[in-house]
């Protein structure tokens, strides 16, 4: 329980934008096609190229992020005064840097090794 | 009894696990012993358990969870000092063939546990129960926006704290160093129970550090006082703001990471093991991605103390607040982006170990800028050297030297001979001493009149002051020196003599901090036998600027018995300027959170399992667990958690205050 006195906050502006039945529906079916598809192909093996399906897979998965941001957590550029839509942008941009940086360092952690018996034989 | 049944309900705890062949560690049991009963003892003897529960224990407040969080620092930073004092007092004379006074298993663990404590348990409760008293008065709040998690998360970090503390007397702790990397601290090289307290008391007390940096960004978010955007905030708010959001983006990489080690080293999986995959490297990369923002977490805060300070003590406003805003938001993003200069030298090439440079020199210009702010506010102001304001002109001076430092670690070739050196630890303890700690001490001596209602004894504060200031020269220039000439971090012996005089010079440094300690702690003590001389009824004995001085020292629980409307940065001072007067009528009931005790229930639980976990008890872990969700669990279905203080009630609080404020006015 908050503390705090309500009384000059608006909340007829900036609040939660609370869903509709039919944005449910939509979000759950746009989820449950973009579920079949990626299995679909996975089952079925309608692409021969292995790698290619896992992009793809990869791919619908991406969407179905999104999907569920804004039809379930009820995202938009608007809901709480802007804020979710900072946050949001904050945490991508935080995980692209952990990720593409901890995959960068780490494929790059034996650049500079201690030269071994084959270097320095090789040395003048 | 049948030595499977013993084996099932102790686990691996044996009577061997008790350190009593260690004379040194059986000595400070009894002596922690003997204060602890006198303590209970006392607290007995006058009756004041039920107070304590009652008042403090089970408070909602965020006044008392941050009081009590400053308590639990300084309990911490007295263990962490005194292992501080015992590596000095070893390195001074473990010369000329001199074994010093430790043996190695013991120096390894008291090297560890000072990081980890000074760390976890002395920086991160300071700086939590700073922004937990400070940040709802400023914006004008009456609570937190999550009182009850407030208090839940402060026993989580007194769990943590109890598990490091426990490990002293029943087994032993980590000899890893503070973030235990592998595979040292893998089960194969440390089978023993110390890297498991190490990772259960960073979890435990983990989870209350993430909470309460969720209940207090959604706090300035959510219940600043109307008129207060965000361009508006005291500047303690906004790097408070920026802490939190630090800390919510970033501890949860620690708990991943400490679970991947705990997964390595109870079920068997190979995150980090040298062998079937696993890679070393990824915790090292992993543990800098959250350590780094780590070091912003605790810097950013008292970044806004000496804004408050300078502006406050000059009777200026804050020069280039815009600036000093985005300097603190663009630290706060860039702190992401260096954690690899923590390893330079883990064979990383040219491409990354410059990148990591480069952005790590980066990060010291809008450092920089805020120093110009905070001598810009200072020039032609009307400086007045209270105790926060020597605090805040010795951080100038150290904190200085200590970032230039860091620029010269940062150069990656310069790193190549420095990494691991003593230059290193001199480094940041320069920043962290010198920052941290000193900003602390600026924030305690600045508000502590606002928590009790009587300042401190300046004296003693000089006292202390002078003794931390050359007591900190004193004990890490001698290091930067030791670490230029190559000498290594964490070393037990010396061989060479020509070094001990350096050593010796830094434990003459430890001996002045230890009396810097003595000072504060006598001032705390004297103060409060001279609070009557001391008082202050105003509720703003240094002619602040932010809101909290508008109310009376200690502030009601309530806080404000009406919300203020904010006009202008320093809203407290525009409204003294503007002939503001205090509201005598027309007070409402205030609606406020109730106090309960499930807090501390859940944190005792957690502390059960964590001990479980460690000693391999399984059913105590599986039985706390489960008394843990069931807590929790039932703790929603309490629907009693609020109240209304009744309008009478204000109105008296209120006319006390009124009545005092005359009689000081009488008086003046």
């Amino acid at each position: 329980m908050s503390a705090h006195d309500h009384a000059g906050h608006d909340h007829a502006h900036g609040g939660v934008a609370h869903g509709s039945l039919k944005g449910y529906l939509v979000g759950f079916f746009l989820s449950v096609i973009l579920t079949a598809i990626p299995f679909w192909m996975v089952m079925t093996g309608a692409i021969d190229n292995k790698q290619a399906t896992a992009i793809i897979v990869m791919a619908f998965a991406a969407v179905q992020i999104v999907v569920h941001m804004i039809f379930f957590l009820h995202m938009n550029p608007a809901s709480e005064g802007g804020w979710s839509m900072l946050a949001l942008i904050f945490t991508v941009i935080l995980v692209v840097i952990v990720l593409s940086g901890s995959l960068w360092v780490m494929y790059h952690l034996n650049a500079n090794m201690m030269p071994g018996l084959h270097e320095m034989q090789q040395m003048p | 009894m049948p030595e499977s049944l013993t084996k099932f309900i102790f686990g691996r705890l044996t009577l061997e696990s008790l350190p009593l062949h260690e004379p040194i560690v059986v000595a400070t049991f009894v002596v922690v012993a003997l204060g602890g009963l006198a303590l209970l003892g006392a607290v007995t003897y006058f009756k004041l358990w039920g107070y304590l529960w009652r008042e403090w224990f089970t408070s909602v407040d965020h006044k008392k969870i941050g009081i009590m969080y400053m308590v639990l620092g300084l309990v911490m930073l007295l263990r962490g000092f005194s292992d501080a004092i015992m590596m000095r007092l070893q390195q001074a004379i473990a010369f000329n063939g001199s074994e010093g006074y430790l043996n190695a298993h013991h120096y390894d663990q008291i090297f560890t546990a000072h990081g980890v404590i000074m760390i976890f348990f002395v920086a991160m409760p300071f700086v939590t129960g700073l922004m937990n008293f400070v940040v709802p008065l400023q914006i004008g709040a009456r609570d937190v926006s999550f009182p009850f998690l407030n208090n839940f998360s402060f026993w989580m970090t007194v769990g943590g704290a109890i598990l490091v503390m426990a490990s002293l007397f029943v087994g032993e702790f980590a000899r890893t160093g503070w973030l235990a990397y592998p595979p040292l601290s893998g089960i194969n090289y440390s089978p023993d129970v110390g890297v498991d307290y190490y990772i259960w008391a960073l979890q435990v007390a983990g989870v209350g550090t993430t909470l309460s940096g969720i209940n207090l960004i959604c706090t300035i978010i959510k219940m600043r006082a109307p008129g207060m955007t965000m361009m508006r905030m005291p500047v303690f708010t906004w790097t408070s703001l920026c802490t939190n959001v630090l800390i919510v983006a970033s501890f949860p990489v620690l708990t991943a990471v400490l679970t991947l080690l705990a997964l390595d080293r109870y079920v068997g999986t190979n995150f980090f093991t040298n062998d079937f995959g696993g890679n070393p490297m990824m915790y090292v990369n992993l543990i800098w991605i959250w350590g780094h923002p780590e070091v912003y977490i605790l810097i950013l805060p008292l970044f806004g103390v000496f804004s408050e300070v300078t502006s406050t003590f000059s009777g200026k406003r804050l020069f280039g607040y815009t600036s000093m805003v985005y300097a603190t938001v663009v630290i706060t993003i860039l702190s992401y982006l260096v954690w690899l200069h923590h390893f330079f030298t883990m064979g990383s090439g040219a491409s990354v170990n410059s990148f990591f440079g480069i952005t790590t020199m980066i990060i010291s210009i809008p450092t920089g800028a805020k120093m110009f702010n905070w001598l810009f506010t200072m020039y032609r102001g009307r400086i007045r050297f209270e105790l926060p304001m020597m605090w805040t002109v010795a951080f100038m001076l150290t904190f200085v030297v200590g970032g230039m430092t860091g620029v010269l670690l940062a150069v990656p070739p310069a790193d190549f001979v420095l990494h691991n050196s003593l230059f290193l630890i001199a480094h940041f303890h320069n920043v962290i001493i010198g920052g941290v700690l000193f900003g602390l001490f600026a924030g305690i001596a600045y508000w502590w009149p606002k928590a009790f209602g009587f300042r401190l004894d300046p004296f003693w504060g000089k006292v202390s002051f002078w003794c931390w200031v050359l007591g900190f020269w004193f004990a890490f220039m001698p290091l930067y020196i030791l670490g230029l000439m190559g000498v290594t971090r964490r070393m037990r012996v010396f061989d060479d003599p020509s070094l001990q005089i350096w050593f010796v010079i830094a434990a003459f440094g430890a001996v002045l901090i230890a009396a810097g300690i003595a000072a504060f702690l006598v001032q705390i003590f004297v103060s409060i036998r001279k609070r009557a001389e001391l008082v202050d009824v105003t509720g703003d004995p240094w002619d602040g600027r932010t809101l909290e001085w508008s109310t009376s020292s200690p502030p009601p629980a309530y806080n404000f018995a009406f919300t203020p409307i904010i006009r202008d940065n320093d809203a407290w001072w525009d409204m003294k300027k503007a002939g503001y007067r205090r509201p005598l009528s027309g007070f409402k009931p205030i609606h406020m959170p109730k106090n309960t005790g499930t807090g501390v229930i859940l944190a005792v639980f957690s502390v059960a399992l964590g001990f479980g976990l460690i000693w391999y008890m399984w059913w105590l872990a599986a039985l706390s667990f489960v008394c843990l969700i069931a807590t929790a669990i039932g703790h929603t279905f309490n629907y009693h958690r609020d109240f209304d203080i009744p309008a009478a009630e204000v109105a008296q609080t209120e006319e006390a205050r009124t009545a005092l404020l005359a009689a000081e006015g009488a008086r003046a």
